[in-house]
């Protein structure tokens, strides 16, 4: 049978479709098992969690900023959409960092290989006929990272506002600090880190600059930013966990399972 | 120290052919092309083997070991236990030609269509001038030996035949950010990154980086930076408005 | 399997010339190197229609070996450096048996052959004004070596490469075809050169290696630019092009060969493992601060300083060690001598017993520079010891000893054209003779491949044009010959195999007639020659025509030992040591000998060499050295003023 993949008649017919020994397909399996868990996790609080969202004087990140007027009290700093928005405020905001990761170049990379098979290793071949790349929608839309980095940067700025907010007490009063003002300033900072890191900002900062000598400040943070960007994997994983961890937080002090424990 | 290994080597030619198993003595130090030609002095002299340097700077003896793209003269023996089977295949994305030899016509045929360097007109040789820091990117690419390796990982082409029509691989990519990057070049290959090498075949799955000898980041600093640069052009209104009145634009490629 | 696989070779059969796959050009480069693609550029910029025949794929000649960069006295780094300073060096790297005319324009050439390289596309180091930075090497007065990191020969084969398909593209946009006025013929191999009745250059006949089928090439006019000789060596830093087929091609057709005794061992190739014994660790390390240790842990090169340089090479380590940052008031380090002379010091401290554990000396780069430097200035030198050797250069130092490098005789030429005694004949590059003398310095075989590949390239047109149209035609009896000869290996059965009868070559050569040599072993080289010759008309080849190594292999034995031959009857008759022509019995350099140029010919008989006297320098050059200096290399006679 005529083939146009790996066994086009005039290349050397191996006859498998890899000769690797290694466990290739471990990595793509991890990555399987990573994504869902979070992305289960993620739907479960952005559908299910509209009342265990906040507990004062912490927010969680699948509901900040809160925009809705139904967004519960203390919660509500930024609302500006009225009542007719029925469904979970959560919606209003979650597509910013849903569309910044899946426009990421490392998730891409990792969704594309794990979930696409495409491919699910290298040199391993994939088992789909045809691939038309992200040139066609909606793969197209990936282009849009530009956008969402700049959405993601202001949400990084909310995030820290929400993290400087946890400085309070329930009552609001300031100068104080419990376990989950510790999280949420975990959280914005691996937040920070995995959007400043990102190689869109890469490109901002300078990268699209032919002449680095000319701007020598530009340079120096794109120096910067470029050492970041080696571990952008690693952040992007990093603060996967650290949303999950701060959000469950808020979760389990909201729904009552645990009280904060205060240092001041 | 010398041991004796089992080996599969691929032969044959465009028409069919098969892996055929040796046995061949192993010695200290050695890498898989010593092996290989050590099957051609003792036991199969008509083996076909693409090689000149043997030092990992000409980029010649490209091969998939144990489905691996790698050199032969990059892959030491003592990666590998005694024990265990080394299969050896030419490049499986290009046509063979005999045994590991392939036909990699394709990458010259890409090559020539890529908009070659265009200095300004007015500038005389021995008046250049250029930066250290604004030739270290470009530089990069430049250490590129052509080996095709990670042309042979593309799964763009490598599992899809018909899009090596409209899309150049990982390898000239990285030459389109190489020109596009160059502090003195006047040319801006931007659509013709998109329109006539087809950058967005590329889903940045990163194998090319992966199994490049020279270790260069061709994803992170070659293919990423350019389709930024073509989101510059093509899909950020606010920065493309703006371009337009700045100085020192690069003009379109001319055709080729 | 089907086609020309499925049929081993018939045995009755001759070629039938009509049929044969023919190309008409006005020039045919063969060898696609620096040098060969230079030329190419400068033919088809002239007008004529070029073709490039090259052994292995284009893009992938023994140039991008070359390491440390091109010599050029742009002044960059430091701004008194001038042609005279370079020619000056030149010369005293040579041990003045140079071309002199070649050393001069080569010294003259170079700058705005680098520059060009720029207009090209060539991405050099920088100084921090933005120009092209230079380093120093072992000869080289002044910081002087236009450089990228060290993979200097990468990115001058590269730029030269982009060049051509930057002129394929506009011939595209002028014809339609890319291929229209130059052609990469890529692994294919030429093994005769063929003339008209007359004698001149008519074209040449070779093979494709993926298919075994014969191909010819008619064109007045012939450049070659085949490299050289290493892999009649056993240990060398030469890819397996290296063949010595131009030579051999050359003295085929009645050219001439010079110098052929002065071969180059570079003293510093890795010696462990094994298997990458030979391959090449850049001068760039010694010229960037690295050092020679043996095995007491002691800088020996400054017990080595011949008399010649005494004056010029630092007598302390201290002073040394202050030269790398102030090089106007120091003297260089004694590791940066000519190469010749630090080969022959490893080679004495080797067999003294000072070796390092797998028998070469210590190059120690690690505590003489911090780790990231070291990473940053010799990438693909940390690269190829952390790959190949698992050695960390940036904490350890690296074993080297002697390794074959590169042959400073060639085809000999004319200075100004690059034109070989027979018409329409031209040799450039390492394949070349004169413009090293008995010993190149390193970074002038790169600049070397430029000025004299343009040089050719000019060179061929203006000939071409002289022949108004009345081009030389091929006598078809010699294609016939050709083809009988290339398809002999296949005729036997049982007979000698070529990879056996290599080894044996590469070890006799190695042994014999290496780096020191003495009469009683070439004489027994030339004994076990001429049994390799007898044995090797009698090799058989398994297989059949497509991609066969081992057929490859036996045609390029016939170019190996035709040189080989040169080689050891050359060094037999020079009886002084000078450069690359080390003489055990005659250890001292002698005026004399200077004067006079070995030829070696091809005729019925086998190889011959016959003495020609070396032409005497123009007196504006004389002028540029001293006379005290000039006494150590010539005769009284010859000094300014006829001696006193």
């Amino acid at each position: 049978m005529a083939t146009t993949g790996i066994d086009t008649p005039g290349r050397a017919q191996v006859g498998v479709k890899t000769l690797r020994q290694d466990a290739w397909w471990i990595q793509p399996a991890l990555v399987v098992l990573g994504l869902t868990a979070f992305v289960a996790y993620g739907i479960w609080r952005v559908f299910w969690g509209s009342h265990t969202y906040y507990s004062a004087p912490y927010i969680s990140i699948f509901y900040s900023p809160c925009i809705a007027s139904s967004c519960v009290p203390g919660a509500d700093e930024f609302a500006f959409i009225g009542s007719w928005w029925a469904w979970t405020p959560a919606l209003l905001v979650a597509w910013i960092p849903l569309g910044f990761r899946l426009t990421c170049y490392y998730y891409r990379k990792a969704y594309f290989r794990s979930y696409w098979l495409s491919p699910p290793a290298c040199a391993v071949a994939e088992p789909r006929k045809n691939y038309t790349g992200e040139r066609r929608f909606p793969l197209i839309l990936n282009n849009s990272h530009r956008w969402f980095f700049y959405l993601g940067l202001l949400l990084a700025l909310i995030l820290t506002y929400d993290a400087v907010l946890a400085f309070r007490d329930p009552q609001g009063q300031w100068g104080h600090m419990g376990l989950g003002t510790v999280l949420l300033i975990i959280n914005a900072f691996c937040l920070w880190a995995y959007t400043l890191s990102c190689h869109s900002c890469r490109n901002t900062i300078a990268g699209r600059l032919n002449h680095f000598s000319k701007h020598p400040v530009r340079y120096r943070m794109w120096t910067i930013v470029s050492r970041w960007n080696r571990h952008h994997p690693k952040w992007a994983w990093i603060s996967l966990a650290t949303i999950v961890i701060a959000d469950y937080y808020v979760y389990l002090l909201a729904s009552g399972h645990l009280t904060d424990p205060r240092f001041f | 120290m010398a041991y004796t290994a089992h080996f599969k080597v691929w032969r044959g030619d465009g028409s069919g052919g098969a892996l055929q198993d040796f046995d061949v003595e192993v010695n200290e130090g050695e890498v898989v092309l010593d092996i290989i030609h050590r099957l051609q002095a003792t036991q199969t002299p008509d083996l076909a083997v693409r090689w000149n340097c043997k030092a990992g700077k000409c980029g010649s003896c490209s091969a998939e070991i144990n489905g691996r793209p790698r050199l032969m003269c990059m892959t030491r023996m003592s990666t590998f236990t005694e024990e265990q089977t080394i299969a050896v295949t030419p490049m499986r994305t290009f046509p063979v030609i005999r045994d590991l030899v392939t036909d990699v016509s394709y990458n010259y045929e890409k090559a020539r269509m890529v908009p070659s360097f265009a200095p300004p007109a007015d500038l005389a040789p021995g008046d250049y001038r250029m930066a250290q820091v604004d030739v270290e990117r470009s530089q990069e690419f430049r250490k590129c030996i052509e080996c095709f390796l990670c042309q042979d990982v593309c799964h763009v082409i490598r599992d899809h035949e018909p899009n090596k029509e409209s899309y150049s691989g990982p390898r000239f990519l990285i030459r389109l950010a190489e020109l596009d990057m160059h502090p003195l070049d006047t040319v801006d290959r931007r659509d013709v990154a998109v329109e006539d090498h087809g950058l967005g075949f590329c889903n940045i799955t990163k194998c090319c980086t992966e199994v490049c000898p020279e270790g260069i980041k061709i994803t992170d600093n070659g293919i990423i930076p350019l389709k930024e640069r073509v989101v510059d052009k093509r899909y950020d209104p606010v920065f493309s408005v703006g371009s337009l009145f700045r100085k020192g634009q690069k003009r379109s490629a001319p055709p080729t | 399997m089907v086609g020309l696989a499925a049929k081993p070779y018939e045995r009755t059969t001759t070629v039938v010339t009509a049929e044969l796959e023919r190309h008409t050009y006005d020039v045919v480069v063969i060898g696609a190197g620096g040098a060969g693609l230079r030329a190419a550029i400068e033919a088809r910029s002239q007008g004529k229609r070029t073709a490039i025949v090259c052994k292995s794929l284009f893009g992938k000649a023994h140039t991008v070996m070359a390491e440390g960069g091109i010599a050029a006295s742009m002044g960059n780094v430091n701004e008194h450096d001038n042609w005279q300073v370079h020619f000056r060096d030149t010369m005293r790297g040579g041990k003045f048996m140079n071309s002199w005319r070649m050393a001069e324009l080569h010294a003259k050439e170079a700058p705005q052959r680098v520059w060009e390289l720029e207009t090209y596309g060539a991405l050099f180091d920088r100084t921090p004004e933005g120009k092209i930075s230079q380093r120093n090497f072992g000869g080289h007065e002044y910081p002087r070596l236009a450089h990228v990191g060290d993979r200097t020969g990468l990115e001058l084969i590269r730029t030269l490469q982009q060049k051509i398909v930057s002129l394929q593209q506009e011939d595209f946009r002028a014809s339609g075809d890319y291929e229209s006025h130059i052609k990469v013929f890529a692994e294919c191999t030429m093994t005769r050169l063929l003339k008209d009745k007359s004698g001149a250059m008519a074209g040449a006949f070779g093979y494709w290696r993926e298919t075994g089928r014969f191909v010819v090439f008619e064109a007045p006019a012939v450049i070659l630019a085949t490299g050289g000789i290493g892999k009649s060596f056993k240990v060398t830093s030469n890819s397996w092009e290296y063949t010595g087929d131009g030579h051999a091609l050359a003295m085929l057709a009645g050219g001439t060969t010079i110098n052929m005794e002065f071969i180059q061992f570079h003293p510093t190739g890795m010696v462990w493992p094994p298997s990458v014994k030979g391959i090449l660790v850049t001068e760039s390390v010694r010229g960037d601060g690295g050092v020679l240790r043996n095995s007491e842990g002691k800088r020996f090169m400054f017990d080595y300083i011949p008399a010649v340089f005494k004056d010029q090479y630092a007598k302390s380590e201290d002073e040394a060690d202050r030269w790398y940052t102030d090089p106007e008031h120091n003297k260089r380090p004694p590791e940066l001598l000519p190469r010749d002379e630090v080969a022959r010091s490893i080679n004495s401290e080797v067999k003294a017993g000072r070796g390092s554990p797998h028998g070469g000396v210590f190059l120690d780069v690690s505590t003489r520079l911090p780790a990231e430097v070291i990473r940053k200035k010799l990438p693909s030198m940390y690269h190829q010891f952390m790959e190949l050797a698992d050695v960390d250069i940036t904490a350890a130092p690296m074993e080297v000893g002697p390794t074959c490098h590169y042959v400073m005789g060639g085809v000999e030429v004319d200075p100004d054209t690059a034109a070989a005694v027979v018409p329409g004949l031209f040799a450039i590059g390492e394949v070349s003779g004169g413009m090293h003398g008995s010993n190149r310095l390193g970074g002038n075989s790169l600049g070397d491949l430029l000025v004299f590949g343009r040089r050719a390239g000019l060179g061929a047109a203006d000939y071409i044009d002289k022949l108004g149209g009345a081009h030389p035609k091929v006598v078809d009896q010699i294609i016939d010959a050709a083809a009988a000869e290339a398809l002999a290996p296949f005729r036997e059965e049982g007979g000698e195999n070529p990879y056996t009868l290599h080894m044996e070559l590469q070890q006799t050569m190695n042994d014999l007639v290496g780096i020191i040599r003495t009469e009683s072993e070439m004489t027994e080289a030339l004994g076990r020659l001429e049994a390799l010759k007898v044995r090797a008309a009698n090799i058989t080849v398994e297989g059949h025509r497509q991609f066969n190594p081992g057929w490859h292999l036996a045609l390029d034995l016939r170019n190996m030992l035709i040189v080989s031959e040169c080689v050891a009857r050359a060094a037999l008759l020079r009886q002084e040591s000078r450069g690359g022509h080390t003489r055990d019995d005659f250890p001292q350099m002698s005026a004399e000998w200077r004067k006079v140029n070995l030829v070696c010919r091809v005729d019925e008989n086998g190889v011959s060499i016959a003495r020609q006297p070396l032409v005497p320098m123009r007196p504006d050059l004389l002028d540029l050295f001293e006379v005290d200096e000039l006494e150590k290399y010539l005769t009284e006679d010859e000094l300014p003023g006829g001696g006193h």
